[in-house]
């Protein structure tokens, strides 16, 4: 994986999803693409507002939703301080970029892999959709609250076959937590792979069935971080090791080992569900 | 724009340094997660991340929170241990071409001198710089910042077992009277001293009921306590004849000339490494340009010559 750079990056429009008639809540950033050599599904970038200073002190973490040569997409929700500010961005404004961040998603060709996303959680999977290899093996259960034309979905229907649940009640909610369980059996016998993305109680969710089914199941973490490149320690998640503070790419140990304190940002923040500790 | 080479000499003992702007301990990791962002040899020097002589897990989280013009840490030491960091992280480290300092932190005077002994013995380690000021551990920490004969004590330990190693001694704003503390460090043999570490803070969310850190209490630093730490400077220099380093809430190549002209020898960059990752790598260069535009023909001409 490349190293991540910082620059600064242009707005080229700003999008917003959903037709509620009131001010947009969720929005899709376009920006300019930054000179990145290369990129993996489940990265992340920090975004800073430039010439801000006092307002907000650290940039914000956000899933790289879709990145070409033309553009790179943010998709977010304007719902805390600085995410406001970012919603009354203008098409020429300039913000501070760094990325990309962290670790990727599995993407394993011939393995039918199922994506479980949450609300916002949706996001790092267009990338993913868009540049699997075979994303006929692919298939989506997306749990939402708003109206569907609120997120990305769309374009992420065109590439896989996808299901929206919309979830208004405790008997959707309990309706699509079954689904998932079901699905995740599925993908358990056919020796696939499961990657979740969305709030942390849907997350372990995800995690107590993965448990269960014995499925492989990576989870893709939101936390709160300071620096986004591993110094601050504010992000870490504990994580079970046999002894390294440095996880040894793809070979996950079992649940019950000694737990450490790892970044989300660079160990992360696509975790294995039997190593870390929701 | 010529060398800044700035040399700090207390107590018999010398660091030399690249230029006035180093990092602050416990903002810029071990120097490593750095590299993309920048050349670690134009930073005057690294100091890193506050190093035990076993590893160390931390505080709980929520550790961070983010205040007006500051944030809020109880990260509590967390950190790879003496071993780690000598196999995995300084044979990495540029340590020919930039002073490496080493942050340090034990429980006990005892167990400094112990520490500060097998790192004096490790190759590619410029100094050493005793935090007796952290706010977020139970043990040590700032309990022996807080008191000038514990400050004193944990001082000479460390320069008695360091051999000819600069030993840095890194103060608390958290005191009644910084200088007494202050005095005390010079008295057991510091060769310079750092201001301030974090100030003492807490955060609430009105809606949870809840504190913002698991350990209710932390450390605030930014552009927050940037005047509480101008004052301990100044007092400080006031008070000793070793050399000051200025620490607290630095973040533009200005901030650093306003500590030296209050009597700062160099200064550390923290909270605006957290901020945007290329921050002390942009003070260090713009920082001649800088000179030049308020007339500053030399940091030595400058420090300390605050009109009153």
């Amino acid at each position: 994986m490349s190293y991540p750079i910082l620059s600064k990056e242009t707005v080229l429009d700003l999008v917003p999803f959903g037709n509620s008639g009131q001010e947009a809540e969720f929005l899709a950033l376009r920006l300019s693409p930054p000179a990145w050599k290369e990129i993996a599904p489940g990265q992340f970038v920090m975004l800073r507002l430039s010439g801000n200073h006092g307002n907000h002190i650290w940039g914000r973490p956000f899933s790289i939703c879709r990145v070409t040569p033309r553009d790179l997409v943010i998709f977010f929700q304007a719902r805390g301080r600085v995410t406001k500010e970012m919603a009354k961005l203008r098409p020429g404004d300039v913000i501070d970029v760094w990325g990309p961040l962290g670790n990727s998603l599995r993407v394993e060709k011939d393995t039918p892999t199922l994506l479980l996303a949450g609300g916002i959680g949706i996001a790092p999977f267009v990338e993913y959709a868009h540049t699997h290899p075979a994303p006929w093996n692919l298939s989506m259960e997306f749990g939402h609250r708003l109206p569907l034309d609120c997120y990305p979905f769309d374009s992420l229907n065109e590439k896989i076959d996808a299901a929206p649940h919309r979830e208004n009640t405790v008997e959707d909610r309990d309706r699509f937590i079954a689904l998932m369980e079901k699905r995740m059996q599925e993908h358990a016998k056919a020796k696939g792979l499961v990657l979740a993305c969305g709030p942390t109680p849907f997350l372990r969710t995800v995690q107590t069935f993965a448990l269960k089914h014995k499925v492989r199941t990576q989870l893709a973490l939101e936390t709160r971080m300071g620096c986004g490149v591993g110094a601050c320690l504010g992000c870490v998640v504990q994580v079970a090791l046999k002894a390294s503070l440095i996880p040894p790419a793809d070979s996950p140990v079992c649940k019950g080992e000694e737990y450490h304190n790892l970044q989300t940002c660079t160990c992360g923040p696509n975790f294995w569900a039997h190593q870390v500790k929701l | 724009m010529g060398k800044q080479r700035i040399t700090l000499s207390g107590n018999g003992r010398t660091l030399v340094l690249n230029n006035p702007v180093l990092t602050a301990s416990g903002t810029f990791g071990y120097g490593l997660e750095y590299t993309p962002f920048g050349n670690l040899a134009s930073l005057g020097g690294i100091v890193a991340k506050g190093l035990s002589l076993l590893p160390r897990q931390g505080n709980p989280m929520p550790r961070i929170a983010e205040t007006p013009s500051g944030m809020l840490n109880a990260v509590g030491l967390q950190n790879c241990g003496f071993d780690e960091f000598v196999k995995r992280k300084l044979p990495k480290l540029p340590h020919k071409d930039v002073p490496v300092i080493v942050n340090l932190y034990a429980t006990s005077p005892a167990e400094f001198a112990e520490l500060a002994g097998k790192l004096a013995a490790t190759e590619g380690i410029a100094a050493l710089e005793v935090n007796i000021s952290c706010p977020n551990v139970k043990e040590g920490g700032s309990s022996f910042g807080q008191s000038a004969t514990m400050a004193a004590k944990v001082t000479e330990a460390v320069v008695n077992a360091s051999g000819t190693l600069p030993v840095l001694v890194k103060l608390s704003p958290n005191v009644t009277s910084i200088t007494e503390i202050a005095k005390a460090c010079e008295g057991a043999g510091a060769t310079a001293l750092s201001c301030i570490n974090t100030v003492t803070g807490m955060g609430v969310d009105l809606q949870s009921k809840r504190p913002l850190l698991a350990n209710v209490i932390g450390g605030l630093s930014g552009p927050a306590i940037k005047p509480i730490a101008l004052r301990c400077v100044w007092e400080v220099t006031r008070a000793v004849s070793i050399p000051v380093i200025g620490i607290g809430g630095i973040s533009t190549p200005e901030d650093v000339l306003e500590f030296i002209l209050v009597g700062a020898s160099a200064v550390q960059v923290g909270t605006a490494n957290i901020a945007l990752p290329d921050a002390a790598f942009r003070i260090a260069e713009a920082l001649p340009h800088t000179m030049h535009k308020y007339g500053i023909s030399s940091l030595d001409e400058l420090r300390g010559g605050l009109k009153i």
